[in-house]
């Protein structure tokens, strides 16, 4: 079967759909052909669902041909990390503890991209519970870089990532709790978009930081970003924190003139010691947007350098919390125990992977009475402190740019013995889940050893459509999208 | 900051885990290694400043009081490791407060 049709973006796939050119069960045919061929090299998924998607694919066929097609979307093939709970599919957020974990409903985010007529094809890879920046942290093996299988394809959506970068489906969603769909996206040449929080409902995503944590969309490109964004987002009864939205669609936005915007460029983001090749691409980056009529001004995050420090108090804080649920007595596997602690703490200990045991007691230690005040109080505080930085810098600018990530994709096992290394490469990403504003990755340029570099656009709060008309002319000026790795052969 | 052994095995404790020597070992170093570097935080003036624990000024969101569909006792029998007669069951609960 030819698989070029997963070489499709979603939205070139949908125009052919809608003309009867193409069927999605051809389409989708051809994607899960590529990933029976490929897939042992990337390790995209944890999980491929080939029975189910098919079917998807004849129903969403025999729809079109009903005259009842549900959008752009329909009959198009996407991969769900695996923290986004899909009902009567096994859901493990690359845990052991979650092992067997068939969830008894669907994420609202899964829900609504199936009513959008979108295929499943499996559920992607990722760090256990979305601890990690490289997808090594998996408890079912690390997934591979498409444009370089020695290296990682960030994380924690890494599965997702590498499997837009790959063609293993024409777009996926990943979660972002400080930089964990823009950091993939970065290191896989993809699109990625963190919106702002509250814009999408977290209902059946397994939480990480409640206050952190944002679904969205990886893409091959801004528009199919775009098509996918829109499809998940919006007010939900079941998350206690979406927001009600307003606005025309977010596809609007793609096109719009973008003469005379003004973007902002924080001197703290340049650091000297910033790897050169990345820098370079910054630098061509914001002469584009000067090329295509935008106005660079120079603004200030002063207290930039406690980005970090605050998300690796408040993230763990917030984690260990959230993971207390996991505890053997209603999902997962339980080990024996002679009393209840002890089977709390063996299944617990036996189900946890190292990253996800260390973020707990991080996060134990600093909310423990004696040093809340000290380190966990003390992080909130700085956390106001950084919103009104990035207040400050907005309100002189359209929108902020800075780089995605300090170097491009590193190898595996690189740092995976140095957690410290391995968090400050969020540096550019971390500030930005803290104060609740959105972001946008997409590709910038290439390395000399050929890996992709991406840049990010920071956005004022719910003002998504400024980051996709901003960067649907940056993509059609830098040029880039559409450059596959080569995976064949 | 230094973390002992003992600081280390008493937040496990905490946190329903048990680590082995060689992990008490590694996390100690590493946490210390993590803390060392949270700590710059201490460089920052933030007198009089609010924390910030949620990024919107929404609270208390409620909805009609009205029953909806949840989920059955199927639903949460398919996943539970022990369960019978309507009920999760679980190991023996200690008897004396934990410390």
């Amino acid at each position: 079967m030819s698989t070029e049709h997963a070489l499709l973006t979603a939205h070139e796939a949908s125009a052919l759909l809608a003309a009867g050119k193409l069927s999605s069960a051809e389409l989708v045919g051809s994607v899960l052909s590529r990933i029976g061929r490929l897939e042992p090299k990337v390790h995209a998924f944890i999980k491929v669902t080939p029975e189910a998607a098919m079917e998807k694919a004849h129903e969403s066929d025999r729809r079109r041909a009903a005259g009842k097609s549900r959008g752009p979307l329909d009959g198009v093939p996407i991969a769900l990390k695996d923290n986004l709970c899909t009902k009567g599919v096994e859901t493990t957020c690359a845990s052991r503890i979650l092992k067997g974990f068939i969830p008894p409903y669907d994420a609202t985010v899964v829900r609504r991209l199936d009513e959008a007529g979108a295929v499943a094809v499996g559920k992607a890879n990722m760090d256990e519970f979305a601890f990690g920046s490289s997808t090594e942290n998996s408890a079912f093996g690390p997934s591979r870089n498409p444009w370089d299988l020695s290296r990682v394809p960030g994380g924690s959506s890494g599965g997702s990532a590498a499997a837009v970068a790959a063609d293993f489906c024409l777009g996926a969603l990943g979660s972002d709790t400080g930089g964990s769909i823009r950091q993939p996206a970065a290191l896989t040449g993809t699109v990625g978009l963190k919106p702002t929080y509250g814009r999408v409902s977290r209902y059946g995503l397994v939480a990480f930081a409640s206050s952190l944590d944002q679904i969205g969309p990886l893409a091959k490109d801004v528009t199919d970003a775009a098509l996918i964004q829109e499809a998940i987002e919006g007010f939900d009864g079941k998350d206690s924190t979406s927001v009600k939205l307003s606005g025309p669609p977010l596809t609007q936005a793609l096109g719009k003139p973008v003469k005379g915007m003004k973007f902002g460029v924080a001197k703290e983001w340049l650091d000297p010691g910033l790897d050169a090749g990345v820098r370079a691409s910054f630098d061509g980056a914001c002469s584009s947007l000067a090329r295509l009529g935008l106005e660079r001004v120079e603004v200030s995050i002063p207290r930039q350098e406690y980005a970090l420090p605050v998300y690796y108090l408040v993230g763990p804080a917030e984690a260990s919390s959230n993971l207390a649920r996991f505890d053997g007595v209603r999902y997962g596997p339980r080990a024996p125990g002679a009393n209840i602690i002890e089977m709390y703490k063996k299944t617990r200990s036996e189900g946890f992977g190292a990253e996800a045991k260390r973020r707990i007691i991080l996060g134990t230690f600093v909310l423990s009475a004696g040093y809340y005040d000290a380190y966990y109080l003390r992080a909130l505080k700085a956390r106001t402190a950084l919103r009104q930085d990035f207040q400050d810098a907005l309100a002189k600018c359209d929108f902020l740019l800075s780089p995605a990530t300090p170097t491009p994709a590193f190898r595996i096992g690189e740092k995976a013995d140095d957690p410290l290394a391995m968090y400050l490469s969020d540096i550019y990403t971390v500030s930005v889940n803290l104060v609740g504003l959105p972001a946008l990755v997409l590709p910038c340029a290439f390395s000399r050893e050929g890996l992709p570099i991406g840049v990010q656009l920071i956005g004022k709060a719910f003002d998504e459509a400024t980051l996709f008309s901003a960067a649907h002319a940056y993509e059609r000026e830098a040029g880039l999208a559409g450059r596959k790795p080569k995976l064949d052969g | 900051m230094a973390l002992t052994k003992k600081e280390v095995e008493a937040l496990a404790h905490l946190a329903r885990l048990n680590l082995t020597g060689e992990e008490l070992e590694r996390f100690g170093g590493q946490l210390e290694a993590i803390l060392g570097y949270v700590e710059r935080l201490n460089g920052l003036d933030l007198s009089g400043v609010e924390p910030t624990t949620h990024v919107q000024p929404v609270t208390d969101r409620v909805r009609e009081d009205r029953p909806e569909q949840g989920l059955t006792p199927a639903d949460v029998a398919a996943n539970a490791a022990d369960f019978k007669a309507g009920s999760v069951r679980v190991p023996k609960i200690l008897e004396e407060s934990d410390e």
